[in-house]
């Protein structure tokens, strides 16, 4: 076994364990390349099914391209897609920092899905080599009543012997891709052949390496216009992936403030 | 670094190395240490540490990288594992910083477990503290063997080679003791980059590698290809026509063809076929750590928690065995107490049975056995209702360890040693199967009705001492002499001859007892009494008996403690026992579980032999007399 075929076969054993604990599972599906990846590796795990619901929670801010590649995609992968807007950004807590409070519509749309289908278990594509709060996440990360994340008192996590066991009211976020880096991430989709929103390719010297909403997300200077160079350049650079994303870095604690309400 | 080194490390397994000790000897500034001197350290971050640092009015603060969390920052304190990623020329390392303080052990275990090497940082001026040895023996009981102590704070020490010796000493001394032989031994400054990633001027008497160089002499863990086939189910699907047991294999290889054994229903199967989406050919042949499916050529009854192996290479199959365990739940672990064990991916109900030791890792003294508490480290004893398949640790890391959990929480972790327990793989199956029992025209109860009395298998177990043979004999005297049919099996004579082929091992006694139990009861459906004198240490193999004899079983408890039986020691044997030449003696080097609910039970260390005979009479009147309806049918 390869590497990549270590981190495929360890996200398809996580992927099986969550099918397995929770009747009322769904994927979080953001369109982008991250989310792509694990919609294949759910199909590597029960062999061509999506045995769960993928959610897309829409802040109606997305590009066109991410629209089109949703309903194209969507349908050719077979998925049994649920679309809920977010609230309007009145309805956010006003003293977030304008590009998080902006964010933080996506996480009142998921807790309101959560509450509608009575989820048990929401798969998010989040990865540790993200953003340093995430870096400390569990594979599967328990959430309080009102989707709140505990971080001073997570459950211990060893051996792949992950916590299955909840209260009532409380929910799980599973990260099957938590192991992943961007670079890994790239490369199995390049082996794999899976498709992606053409943003992340060079445009005017410009590529997104993150997607998001069209006015919190920004692109980055590249002339990356394959996924080969894409590769090179990711071998090189030293520029964090998610410094195009406004939300991560208004504040000190933003993010952490985002992610601890429930932000994926 | 050069572009030829990245090409080099591109693409390769990272090796995983986990930063432990005790809080406050730097391992969040040991980290931020390496990932800036490998020049692996993200645009910005040096500023946004900056600022961080400044805005809480201290100096440039090297465990801001990895201290995400606010609180973390503000109280200078590390909470949770993180992860985070540097190459040297090579390989590419994913680091894994664990807690030091005692309040997040389950963070620091999260961190640890997951690594195949260690730093253990030790302060130069502090010195080894409690968690250095507690986490230097959790390094051990996780399976971590190359582990490297780095000496942090010289500079405080004046990097000076005197105070070296002694802390090195001292950690070499406590590692030594729990079988550990650091690697190396490196004098650091974490904070000015003394011996990191480059030679220190200030210590020119040290000669040996620097951290970094130290990490690329530690090997990859070794492949588990080629132990024995381990597969534990994790589902079954039948998303199609298709019924598609999947799971990851954990060691060994899987091919089409291979016939497998499912643990412990003790079932078979032929692979017929490996599934896999979207594979460019057929797949023949997997091998450990793939995520496979498998359709059988049978269709057997299988679920999840069974472990897939090959026939000639089972796991073990026991309702009891030994762990060493590190408790981490809020409420002590107390003998009698019941948990829900999750090992690979089965849960089982288990009580504990004992607490055998309670292990001081400061000083690996022994500790009061009443209770577990949070952080200890303890030899316990589990049993399952049910029987289950399971791998000692040494021989199987994967299919060796386990979780247990209470409520909603894990609590504990625990590896598996099955010292002293029989292995009960096979026992229950029989063998030859061109055999039909012959049906006799004279009954048991046309035998009782003769002998005016029921006959039975009256299992006297208790230690060597006790006085099981004594009562035996004499109880055989007096049945004799009142006009009953009886007869005494006693252990040593049966190892004179049916059981002749028999040693000791756990195995040996397993199947010594199954021949006794046979035996005694043929002799009981001949309308005998049958009084056997066996140590028969075992509850798996008394309660195996019972199956055997059914209704016919008597379990008389002689009981008398170890110091009552060694001071009688009839035969010598447990002077012997204790001087070593005898292994596996019960009481001294073998475990003996008494009886939960013996039909009798005979305590010999307060009363005579005469009183003890009475007793056993008194039972034999009650329950072996013919009542008046059956005896009138004759």
């Amino acid at each position: 076994m390869d590497h990549l075929d270590a981190l495929e076969s360890q996200s398809i054993y996580i992927f099986r364990e969550a099918f397995n604990r929770f009747d009322r599972l769904a994927m979080l599906w953001s369109l982008g390349k991250d989310s792509n990846v694990m919609i294949w590796l759910a199909k590597k795990a029960f062999f061509g099914h999506m045995p769960f619901p993928s959610l897309f929670c829409d802040t109606g801010k997305k590009f066109p391209e991410m629209y089109d590649f949703r309903d194209r995609y969507a349908a050719e992968w077979g998925l049994n897609l649920i679309l809920r807007d977010c609230p309007p950004i009145e309805e956010i807590d006003p003293t977030l920092p304008p590009a998080a409070r902006s964010a933080a519509r996506k996480t009142e749309a998921l807790k309101r899905a959560i509450a509608e289908f009575d989820f048990q278990a929401v798969i998010a594509g989040i990865r540790r080599d993200e953003e340093p709060t995430r870096a400390k996440e569990r594979v599967f990360s328990p959430r309080g009543t009102d989707a709140n994340w505990n971080f001073k008192d997570q459950p211990p996590e060893f051996w792949d012997q992950y916590k299955t066991d909840f209260a009532p009211g409380t929910h799980v976020r599973i990260h099957p891709i938590l192991h992943w880096t961007e670079l890994d991430i790239w490369r199995y989709i390049r082996r794999e052949g899976i498709p992606v929103v053409p943003l992340y390719y060079t445009r005017n010297g410009k590529r997104y390496r993150s997607l998001g909403d069209m006015d919190i997300t920004h692109p980055v200077a590249s002339e990356a216009a394959t996924i080969d160079e894409i590769i090179a350049e990711l071998e090189q650079t030293s520029v964090p992936e998610r410094s195009g994303r406004a939300m991560d870095s208004e504040t000190e604690d933003a993010f952490e403030r985002l992610r601890t309400a429930g932000y994926m | 670094m050069s572009d030829k080194t990245q090409d080099a490390t591109q693409g390769a397994v990272p090796l995983t190395i986990v930063i432990v000790g005790h809080v406050d000897h730097g391992k969040s500034t040991l980290v931020g240490r390496l990932i800036h001197d490998t020049g692996s350290m993200p645009d910005g971050k040096l500023a946004a540490i900056k600022a961080m640092s400044e805005k809480r009015g201290m100096p440039f603060e090297w465990a801001f990288l990895l201290d995400a969390f606010q609180a973390e920052r503000d109280q200078g304190i590390t909470i949770d594992t993180t992860q985070i990623r540097f190459r040297t020329q090579t390989r590419p390392y994913l680091i894994i910083d664990a807690p030091g303080h005692k309040e997040f052990l389950k963070n620091m275990i999260t961190g640890a477990a997951a690594a195949s090497a260690a730093l253990l940082v030790i302060d130069a001026v502090d010195g080894v503290q409690e968690q250095s040895r507690r986490h230097g023996y959790l390094l051990h009981l996780l399976g971590i063997r190359q582990v490297t102590v780095v000496v942090n704070k010289m500079d405080l020490a004046g990097y000076g080679a005197e105070r070296f010796a002694e802390v090195e000493g001292d950690i070499r001394r406590y590692l030594g003791s729990i079988g550990v032989t650091p690697a190396f031994v490196v004098p650091v400054s974490a904070r000015e980059g003394d011996n990191i990633a480059s030679r220190s001027a200030a210590m020119p008497w040290y000669t040996g590698p620097t951290v970094t160089e130290a990490l690329d002499r530690c090997t990859m863990p070794p492949s588990v290809d080629e132990l024995p086939l381990r597969l534990p189910v994790q589902d079954v699907y039948k998303f199609d026509q298709r019924r598609i047991i999947a799971g990851r294999i954990e060691s060994g290889r899987l091919r089409v063809g291979d016939t497998l054994l499912f643990s412990p229903s003790n079932k078979t199967a032929r692979v017929a076929s490996i599934e896999a989406w979207g594979a460019a050919a057929p797949v023949t042949q997997v091998s450990a750590g793939q995520s496979v499916g498998i359709t059988l050529d049978e269709q057997i009854f299988v679920e999840r928690g069974q472990i897939v192996s090959h026939v000639e290479s089972a796991p073990f199959e026991t309702n009891v065995f030994r762990a060493r365990l590190f408790w981490l739940g809020h409420a002590p672990l107390t003998r009698g107490r019941q948990y829900k064990m999750k090992l690979a991916t089965g849960e089982f109900p288990v009580e504990v049975q004992q607490v055998e030791s309670v292990i001081d890792v400061a000083d690996l003294s022994a500790g009061d056995t009443a209770a577990v508490e949070r952080n200890d480290v303890a030899e316990i004893v589990l049993r399952c209702r049910s029987m289950l398949a399971v791998d000692e640790f040494i021989a199987n890391p994967r299919t060796g360890r386990f979780v247990l959990v209470e409520g909603y929480d894990i609590v504990g972790g625990g590896i598996i040693s099955m010292d002293g327990y029989p292995d009960q793989r096979g026992q229950r199956t029989v063998v030859s199967t061109n055999i039909h029992a012959v049906e006799s025209r004279v009954s048991m109860e046309d035998h009782w009705l003769k002998n005016h009395h029921k006959s039975g298998v009256i299992w006297l177990t208790g230690l060597s001492g006790a006085g099981k043979t004594t009562l035996a004999l004499a109880l055989e005297h007096e049945l004799h002499r009142r006009g009953y049919q009886v007869y005494v099996l006693d252990g040593d004579n049966i190892r004179h001859g049916l059981s002749a082929d028999l040693g000791f091992s756990p195995d040996d006694r397993a199947e010594n007892i199954r021949r006794v139990g046979e035996v005694s009861k043929l002799f009981a459906q001949a309308g005998v009494i049958v009084v056997t004198a066996f140590i028969s240490p075992y509850r798996a193999d008394r309660d195996h008996v019972r199956e055997i004899a059914g209704e016919l079983f008597h379990e008389v408890y002689v009981k008398a403690d170890v110091a009552t039986c060694e001071s009688r020691d009839p035969k010598g044997l447990y002077k012997k026992a204790r001087a070593g030449e005898i292994k596996d003696f019960t009481g001294i080097s073998a475990p003996y579980e008494a009886p939960e609910a013996a039909d009798l039970v005979i305590d010999t260390s307060d009363q005579s032999i005469d009183q003890s005979v009475a007793m056993l009479l008194d039972y034999v009147g009650t329950r072996f007399t013919m009542d008046t309806k059956q005896a009138a049918k004759g």
